[in-house]
């Protein structure tokens, strides 16, 4: 146990940046090459100290760790953060793909880029805090106060439907999270706290866990995004910029699968089980409908924003299943998705800067001038295809194959959806990549030290996690454990129950 | 504790009597020096209000009672009184700039700032109907002089006229149902009818009950009772809107919080249906109308229904964690209003004021720092965490929630969403437009109560204790 708060140390030290690029004023190229550097700086620190974490971390330990608590709103809502094998690994793929978002925005912001910066670096504090709240009213605090900075990153410094995917994505993801908010507040009076760890070993009414449930889903689903409630995210997507649409991609669609996780099967195990059938058919609908949707987009961004809904279908039809490796995959679904998508999402803007469109058709034939983007671009394409030796294949097959123990028909097919990725990705690769080069991409130049530096890290990854997949695995294992046996404990209570009535 | 008995009647009466004395003192320095001494009486004005505000906190603590239990001073009273001083003070410094202006030198308009101010405190403190209607009347008069303060623009003689008429009707209604509530109870001090009303109640102390909240109804402007507050808003001098949507509300929501909780206690489901349903009107059609507004004005005004309209949902929880909420909520409000308007007044453009929201375009690059703090305010209003408007909205939906009035949570939190657009669309011209022509400088005074708003509202998480627990402390005192 460490006695500095390293936790609030990790959350808080981008706002400390965010306040040195403030003060950091000007508005000419020195000042500005100063705000980028600042942030660069303060996101790697970041990500050093948040190192610390994962060093110092037990892995055999299935409860939370680095526990803070202070007293705040009432002696019941306290400032309480805490990290275990669930939040740890989202807590990482957060302070880590904020420096690669810094550098992929170096040369593409031009405008207001000290605001740009400190909005930024603001979130990630937000979104680092989302994962290690250990309150519910803290949680929903940085759940919801991260809709502020990205509003403005999209709306600002977005493209030309902005204004519309900004207030789409703000009022979308803000009527789930007030639902949200008033379960919460039952939850309180039900239990007299809002303290996460003694809300999951809280029983709650059966009639309480439905609604509680339903309004926990209503803003998870819409932030995951589950389909129906998808259609913010391809624009969001489209109009946001790249650093933008990564963190989208990334972290912000994790936190509704990190909510499930947190919230939904540990406080309401009854009404999980309850509703899986739903959550099942929901998530096969999504890897179904939205691949076959995506195989028809002519935007590149688009079309992995669909991908991207298709991806997390599995996560909550993994979540959900409640077994052992339907959520260890589900965990490490998402890992593998915020690497692989992000990445793809920085392939885009770097075929972007250079020539400022995003429609398919635009593009064909880059690997005779961008070998190595061609490259770096294939192995995400396959990642995101789930193929064998990349880190998608794990998280795709292990969530399959958990499910596969709870319902047949949901696993089968769930499975086309891999086949269906397969059709699009490639479909995208063909067009883009290979073919014959067009006149107007005759100029264009491969990757530039900065951007392979962006990439590159993500493409080790992706192949490492693909390999070797124990290091995640691990770290979360104990706390999946947990977390399965008390939701298998709860359901079969609830059905002992049922049967002696 | 009486002091009646203890030989010091008028003690708790003190920061009243100082208020009052001390404004027919600047109204007969200002009748003899002439027009010159504007300036002078205003800062006198604001010595005043501080002082009173001072002596209010150093009244004996407890509950203190007099006039025969007509007027009383508990931490109810304290922290709302305080509150409304805040909110005239600010009001009277947001002014200077109004006053300043040579044509229109009116050392009258301070002193009927401080008038008013004296019939809220009475308002506040009020323990039975008579000193109701007393403070009630005191206030509402001062205002509508202040809102024709402008003589010579039509716009802001129409505001104060219409204000006039339509005050009266609703204190007609007020006063009828006084009379009702008296007839059938035989008291009027809210003691007395909370005895009377124990048993449960006849028609007539409803039919009563529901004048009575008709006419409060109207004056903190909840749906159905809000027709003159867009107009009122609009035509008014901004000054003058920036006091209305701020002091008059507190203790307009302070006496319809102590007339419900401590002179009803009895009926709680005969006046909670009334509450419940101007709740969900007010919210609902706040968040609706403001959505087309193109004039600030008129869409704060909206906004302000709207956000009375969640105030009441604490009341219609009719507990003490509601009364709480209340007070949280009314005073983030007026933190927020009072910060917003500071914005609106600075909104000049060579020498002229300018009213329409797409005035702000692209004032995140003529002002960066302006439009920070009045991005944060709006998403303050809009609720949304971690600014201090979302514990506003927390601490009112924890008490409906806690009750058990869910349809209440339901619609008031969806209605917030929709609130959520129009403050984004006003952010969404100061960040995403294109700009226009610079804005004046900002004054000094503006921005000093401009940064104790924001500041307030953007730090208010980082530790909500002191606000909480006075509100607390005040909430209980009503029970």
């Amino acid at each position: 146990m460490t006695t500095w708060p390293i936790l609030s140390l990790v959350t808080f030290l981008p706002v400390v940046g965010a306040l040195i690029v403030y003060i950091s004023r000007g508005d000419d190229e020195a000042a500005r090459r100063n705000s980028r550097w600042i942030a660069l700086w303060t996101t790697l620190i970041t990500f050093a100290v948040s190192l610390i974490l994962v060093w110092r971390f037990d892995p055999t330990q299935p409860d939370f760790q680095f526990v803070e608590k202070a007293p705040w709103l009432a002696n019941t809502i306290t400032y309480h953060m805490g990290v275990d094998g669930i939040s740890l690994p989202f807590v990482i793929l957060t302070t880590g793909l904020m420096p690669i978002c810094i550098l992929a925005s170096w040369k593409s912001v031009t405008v207001r880029l000290r605001e740009y910066m400190m909005a930024f670096l603001l979130l990630e504090t937000l979104m680092v805090g989302t994962f290690c709240a250990l309150d519910l009213v803290l949680f929903y605090l940085f759940f919801e106060g991260g809709l502020i900075p990205m509003f403005l990153i999209i709306g600002v410094w977005g493209g030309p439907r902005r204004v519309y995917a900004s207030f789409k994505f703000f009022l979308y993801t803000l009527l789930g999270s007030v639902l949200m908010l008033l379960a919460i507040m039952a939850l309180y009076w039900n239990a007299g706290t809002t303290d996460i760890p003694t809300l999951m070993h809280t029983a709650v009414p059966r009639n309480l866990q439905t609604w509680a449930w339903l309004a926990f889903f209503a803003s998870f689903a819409v932030k995951l995004p589950m389909w129906p409630v998808h259609t913010w995210l391809p624009d969001a997507h489209v109009e946001a910029p790249t650093a933008g649409s990564v963190i989208l991609a990334a972290i912000l669609l994790k936190m509704g699968g990190y909510g499930f996780l947190r919230f939904s099967l540990p406080m309401f195990p009854a009404a999980s089980h309850d509703f899986a059938p739903l959550i099942f058919s929901l998530s096969v609908i999504a890897i179904i409908y939205t691949s076959l949707v995506a195989l028809m987009q002519e935007d590149i961004k688009k079309l992995i924003a669909y991908s991207s809904v298709a991806h997390m279908g599995f996560v909550t039809m993994g979540i959900f299943a409640g077994t052992t490796q339907g959520v260890a995959g589900g965990v490490f679904q998402m890992v593998s998705h915020g690497i692989v998508s992000g990445a793809l999402f920085l392939c885009v803007g770097v075929v972007y800067d250079r020539m400022h469109t995003r429609e398919i058709t635009a593009y064909g034939g880059l690997v005779n001038r961008m070998p190595l983007y061609a490259l770096v671009f294939m192995v995400f394409t396959m990642a995101n295809i789930g193929l064998p030796g990349t880190s998608g294949f794990i998280g795709e097959v292990m969530t399959l194959i958990g499910t596969f123990k709870i319902s047949i028909p949901t696993a089968s097919f769930a499975a086309t959806g891999v086949i269906l990725s397969a059709a699009y990705a490639l479909w995208l690769y063909r067009k883009v990549i290979f073919g014959v080069l067009k006149p107007s991409l005759a100029s264009i130049k491969d990757l530039t030290l900065r951007e392979s530096l962006t990439l590159m890290p993500l493409v080790a990854l992706t192949i490492l996690f693909g390999i070797y997949p124990k290091p995640v695995l691990d770290m979360s294992a104990a706390s999946v454990q947990q977390l399965v046996n008390n939701y298998t404990t709860a359901v079969t209570a609830v059905k002992a129950a049922g049967l002696l009535q | 504790m009486s002091f009646e008995s203890a030989g010091y009647p008028l003690l708790p009466v003190l920061p009243e009597l100082v208020l009052a004395a001390g404004a027919m003192v600047l109204l007969l320095l200002g009748a003899y020096r002439g027009q010159q001494t504007t300036r002078l009486v205003t800062g006198l004005a604001i010595c005043l209000l501080v002082l009173a505000g001072g002596l209010e906190l150093l009244l004996p603590a407890g509950k203190l009672t007099t006039f025969a239990g007509g007027f009383i001073v508990d931490d109810f009273a304290r922290f709302l009184k305080i509150l409304t001083l805040i909110g005239s003070v600010a009001t009277l410094v947001l002014s200077a700039e109004y006053l300043a202006d040579p044509s229109r030198q009116i050392f009258e308009y301070s002193i009927l700032v401080l008038l008013s101010t004296l019939g809220m405190m009475v308002l506040i403190s009020a323990g039975d109907l008579i000193m109701l209607y007393l403070g009630l009347e005191l206030m509402s008069l001062a205002l509508y002089v202040v809102a024709a303060s402008n003589r010579d623009n039509v716009r802001s003689t129409e505001a104060g006229l219409k204000y006039f008429v339509l005050g009266a009707l609703s204190s007609g209604m007020l006063l009828y149902g006084a009379s009702l509530i008296y007839g059938f109870t035989g008291t009027v001090s809210f003691a007395g009818i909370a005895a009377a009303t124990k048993a449960g109640t006849g028609i007539g102390i409803v039919f009563g009950l529901v004048f009575l909240l008709a006419g409060l109804c109207f004056k903190v402007s909840a749906v159905p009772f809000h027709m003159w507050t867009p107009d009122v808003y609009e035509g008014a001098p901004t000054p003058v809107t920036a006091f209305f949507a701020s002091a008059p509300k507190v203790a307009a929501m302070a006496v319809f919080t102590r007339a419900t909780l401590t002179a009803f206690p009895g009926i709680l489901l005969q006046w909670q249906q009334i509450v419940v349903f101007v709740a969900i009107a007010s919210m609902v059609l706040g968040s609706f109308a403001a959505i087309g507004q193109k004039n600030i004005k008129r869409l704060m005004a909206y906004s302000s229904i709207g956000h009375m309209g969640f105030a009441l949902v604490g009341l219609a929880a009719g507990t003490p964690e509601g009364a709480q909420g209340v007070l949280v909520y009314v005073a983030i409000y007026v933190s927020m209003t009072l910060g917003s308007f500071a914005v609106i007044l600075t909104m000049k453009r060579n020498g002229q004021h300018v009213e329409n929201i797409s005035d702000f375009a692209g004032l995140s690059r003529t002002n960066p720092l302006l439009a920070f703090v009045f991005a944060m305010l709006l998403f303050s209003l809009a609720g949304i965490p971690p600014l201090a408007g979302f514990f506003a909205k927390f601490y009112v939906f924890v008490a409906a929630i806690k009750a058990g009035l869910f349809t209440l949570a339901v619609i008031g939190v969806l209605a917030s969403v929709v609130g959520a657009f129009y403050y984004l669309t006003i952010i969404k011209v100061m960040y995403f437009d294109e700009p226009l022509v610079r804005l004046d400088p900002m004054r000094i005074e503006l921005r000093t109560v401009l940064a104790v708003a924001g500041l307030f509202n953007i730090f208010f998480f980082v530790y909500p204790g002191p606000l909480v627990s006075v509100a607390t402390a005040a909430a209980k005192s009503l029970f």
